[in-house]
C-alpha cells in the first residue's frame, strides 16, 4: 500500500487503462494540454497523444453523444465533465441514448462509456457551480452510478468502469481531489456494486456516500467519545443499484438508521434508503429512520449561508442525539 | 446509371412505398401501436444516397422515420414489420418499435427518437472508424428541423475539427412536424448553414433518384478519401403527416399537388417507360408482385411470429454477468 492523493489515484487508473487498451480514450474540456481541471489526466496528453486524450469544445451534449457513438464501434471513452452542473446539458445523450440503447435495440448495441464528474459543493462557487445530481442519475434504468469516498475506490472503480460494458457515471467531489489515502501498489479493480462497512458499530447505522462518509466517520468518533454511542458507518459507494443486502444487514444489527447526504432531501439517496428499509427490514427498526440533508435551497454564495445550507458532522451528531435522547 | 440499376431502384422504391402504405393500414387495424412516421414521398433520398455507399462496410444511422433506411441497408423487411408488430422476431426483438429499428449486423446503427440526437452519435461512429484505421464512412440521415438543435452545431464543429469521416444527409421535407421551415428557421437553405464550419455542402433535388445518387457519389468520395465531413441537402416532401397522429391540416392542397407531380417513384417509372426500357404492364406486374410479397411474406411473418416472453421484460437493461461489476474480471 502507498498513500497517494485522490487525483493521483484517478490519474493512475487512466494511465493504466490507456496503456492496457488502445481503444480507451479520454474526452473532455481541458483534459489534454492542461491535464484536467483537477489534474486527473496530467501528463497523459504527452504520453498518448491528441487522438486519444481529446480536448473537446465546450459542447457537453455533443461530446458525450460522440463518445457514445464511438463506443458502438468498440471505443472505450472516459468522458470527464468538468463540473456536474454542466452534465445537465448532456442528460439527453446520457439518458435517452446511453441508458436505453441496449434495451431498445433488443441487446444489439451497448454504450460502454464512463462519465466522471465532480458532483459536490466546493467553496463559494455559487448556485450554478454547486449542483448535486446523483439523485437524478440513480433514477435512470440502464445506467450504473458509483461514487468513491477515497483514493482506493476512485482508482479501482474507474478501472472496473472502463472495462464494464454498461454506461457508468462516477460521481466525484471537488473538495476530495487532494485527500490522501492508501491505494494498493498492485493493479486493483473495485466492484461497481455493493457497499462497505467503513466503521463497525452496534447502536446505530450512519449511511453515507462520497464526502458524507467522512462526516459520518467524524460524527461516529464524536458520538463514541462524548455520548457512548457506537455508530456503524456504511459507505454506499454504489448509488445504482443500491446495495439492499448491505443496508438490511447493518440495520438488522443496529436497528437504527441515519442517512447523510450533501443533496437536498427530496427524491434523494436518503429517501431511497428509507424506502429500502421499509421494504427490507421494517420490523428490525426500533425507531423511525432520519435523513440529514442539505436545505432545500440553491447554494448561496455567502460563506456563512453556504455552510448553513449544507450538513456536517455536527448535524449528524445532533440527529443521533435526538434519536437516543442523549 | 445502368438500366438494370435503375430498374432495381424502381423496384426498391416501389417496395418502400407499398411497405409504408401497408404499415398505415396495419396501424389503422391496430396491429401497430405507438407513433408511426412514414416515408412516402422521400424514397429517392435513402435509395439514392445508400446506392452510392458501400453496403458491406459503411455505417448508417437515422431518426425515427427509419424503416426504409434499415431495409435499404440490408434489414429483412419481414423482421422490420415484425418489430412494428412488437414481436420477438422483430429486428429489435419487439422492444424498440417503429422509431427504434436496429440491425447492427448490417451496420444499421439505429433509429432514434430525439430530434437531432443522432448527429453526435454519427460523429462518434466516425471517430471509431478513424481509430480503427479503416476507410468506412458514417452516414447520418436527419430532417431539416433537426438542424435547429444544438447537437447539429456541436457535431458539425467536432466533425470538422477532427476531420471525421461522416456524411450528413439532410432530408429537407420543409416541415418540422407541423411548422413550415420558413416559420421556424432563419436560413431556409440548409446547405448554407454549414458554411460556418467550413464543411463542403451541396443542395440537390431529392425527388430524382439519379440526381441524388450522383450527388451522393461525389459526397461519399470526399468523405472516404479522408477529407473530412460533407453535408448533402436533399429537397423532398413527405406525403403523409409527420406521424399518424398528425391531421396534416397545416399544408396547402396546392403545395401537396405540386409535390405529387414530382413523385420519385412515378418519375423513375415514366423515365424508364419513355426510354423504352419498361412498359406500363411491366410496372403493374412489378407492383402486383410486391403487393403479394408484402401480404404473403412480410405481413404473414409478422402476424404469425410470437410475442416476446413477458418474463424477459427486465433483460437488456444492463450487461448480463459482466465480471467487472464484481471487480473480479481478472482470473
Amino acid at each position: 500500500m502507498t498513500e497517494i492523493m485522490f487525483w493521483e489515484a484517478v490519474r493512475r487508473a487512466h494511465d493504466e487503462e490507456l496503456a492496457h487498451d488502445k481503444m480507451v480514450i479520454v474526452m473532455g474540456e481541458d483534459v489534454g494540454v492542461v491535464g484536467g481541471t483537477y489534474k486527473a489526466t496530467l501528463g497523459l496528453y504527452d504520453k498518448y497523444g491528441q487522438e486519444r486524450i481529446i480536448d473537446t469544445p465546450i459542447s457537453e451534449n455533443g461530446y458525450t453523444g460522440l463518445g457514445i457513438g464511438a463506443s458502438f464501434l468498440g471505443v472505450r471513452p472516459i468522458i470527464e465533465i468538468m463540473s456536474v452542473n454542466f452534465a445537465w446539458l448532456a442528460m439527453d445523450q446520457l439518458f435517452n441514448t446511453a441508458a436505453k440503447v441496449r434495451y431498445m435495440s433488443g441487446g444489439q448495441l451497448e454504450a460502454p462509456i464512463v462519465v466522471r464528474s465532480p458532483g459536490g459543493i466546493a467553496h463559494q462557487l455559487g448556485s450554478q457551480h454547486s449542483a448535486r445530481m446523483e439523485k437524478v442519475f440513480m433514477g435512470i434504468a440502464g445506467l450504473r452510478v458509483v461514487t468513491p469516498s477515497n483514493p482506493r475506490q476512485a482508482y479501482g472503480m474507474l478501472k472496473s468502469a472502463v472495462r464494464c460494458n454498461d454506461p457508468v457515471f462516477i460521481n466525484e467531489h471537488e473538495l476530495m481531489y487532494n485527500m490522501k489515502g492508501e491505494v494498493p501498489e498492485e493493479e486493483y479493480f473495485h466492484p461497481l456494486e455493493g457497499s462497505e462497512v467503513a466503521r463497525q458499530g452496534r447502536d446505530v447505522t450512519l449511511f453515507g456516500y462520497n464526502i458524507s462518509v467522512h462526516w459520518c466517520l467524524e460524527a461516529a468518533e464524536l458520538l463514541s467519545k462524548n455520548h457512548g454511542v457506537e455508530a456503524e458507518v456504511i459507505d454506499l459507494f454504489t448509488l445504482s443499484p443500491l446495495d439492499r443486502e448491505g443496508i438490511r444487514n447493518s440495520v438488522t444489527k443496529t436497528h437504527r438508521a441515519v442517512i447523510v447526504e450533501e443533496a437536498e432531501p427530496a427524491v434523494g439517496v436518503g429517501a431511497e434508503v428509507m424506502a429500502i428499509l421499509n421494504e427490507e427490514c421494517f420490523f428490525e427498526l426500533d425507531t423511525a429512520p432520519v435523513r440529514v440533508s442539505a436545505l432545500n435551497v440553491p447554494i448561496p454564495y455567502n460563506h456563512a449561508m453556504e455552510k448553513t445550507a449544507l450538513p456536517d458532522a455536527n448535524d449528524v451528531v445532533e440527529a443521533v442525539r435526538r434519536m437516543f435522547g442523549v | 446509371m445502368k438500366i438494370d440499376t435503375k430498374k432495381r431502384l424502381l423496384r426498391e422504391m416501389l417496395f418502400a412505398r407499398r411497405f409504408e402504405e401497408r404499415c398505415y393500414e396495419a396501424y389503422v387495424e391496430r396491429n401497430i401501436g405507438g407513433f408511426l412516421h412514414l416515408y412516402p414521398g422521400e424514397e429517392a433520398c435513402a435509395h439514392g444516397v445508400l446506392e452510392a455507399a458501400d453496403a458491406d462496410r459503411d455505417y448508417v444511422i437515422t431518426s425515427y422515420r427509419d424503416h426504409i433506411h434499415a431495409i435499404k441497408w440490408g434489414a429483412d423487411p419481414r423482421k422490420v414489420m415484425a418489430e412494428l408488430y412488437a414481436k420477438e422476431t422483430g429486428v429489435s426483438k419487439g422492444r424498440g418499435g417503429s422509431m427504434h429499428i436496429f440491425d447492427v449486423r448490417n451496420r444499421f446503427m439505429g433509429g432514434y427518437a430525439l430530434v437531432g440526437g443522432p448527429f453526435p452519435l454519427a460523429a462518434g461512429i466516425a471517430k471509431g472508424i478513424q481509430m480503427r484505421g479503416g476507410d468506412e464512412i458514417s452516414i447520418c440521415f436527419l430532417g431539416d428541423a433537426a438542424n435547429n438543435q444544438g447537437t447539429f452545431h456541436e457535431s458539425l464543429n467536432m466533425a470538422k475539427l477532427w476531420n471525421l469521416p461522416v456524411l450528413y444527409v439532410c432530408e429537407n421535407n420543409h416541415y418540422g412536424i407541423g411548422t413550415r421551415i420558413d416559420r421556424s428557421t432563419a436560413v431556409v437553405d440548409q446547405y448554407k448553414r454549414v458554411s460556418g464550419y467550413d464543411i463542403p455542402s451541396h443542395q440537390e433535388d431529392g425527388q430524382d433518384v439519379e440526381l441524388v445518387y450522383k450527388a451522393a457519389m461525389k459526397a461519399i468520395r470526399h468523405v472516404r478519401s479522408g477529407k473530412g465531413p460533407y453535408f448533402l441537402e436533399l429537397m423532398t416532401y413527405r406525403y403523409r403527416g409527420h406521424s399518424m397522429s398528425d391531421s396534416n391540416a397545416y399544408r396547402a392542397k396546392a403545395e401537396e399537388r405540386m409535390w405529387s407531380k414530382r413523385d420519385p417513384v412515378i418519375m423513375l417509372r415514366d423515365r424508364l417507360i419513355d426510354e423504352g426500357n419498361m412498359t406500363a404492364d411491366d410496372f403493374k406486374d412489378m407492383d402486383t408482385e410486391i403487393l403479394d410479397y408484402i401480404e404473403n411474406e412480410v405481413i404473414a411473418f409478422a402476424e404469425q411470429s410470437p410475442e416476446p416472453h413477458i418474463s424477459e421484460v427486465e433483460r437488456y437493461v444492463l450487461a448480463e454477468n459482466d465480471p467487472w461489476v464484481r471487480g473480479g474480471g481478472a482470473p
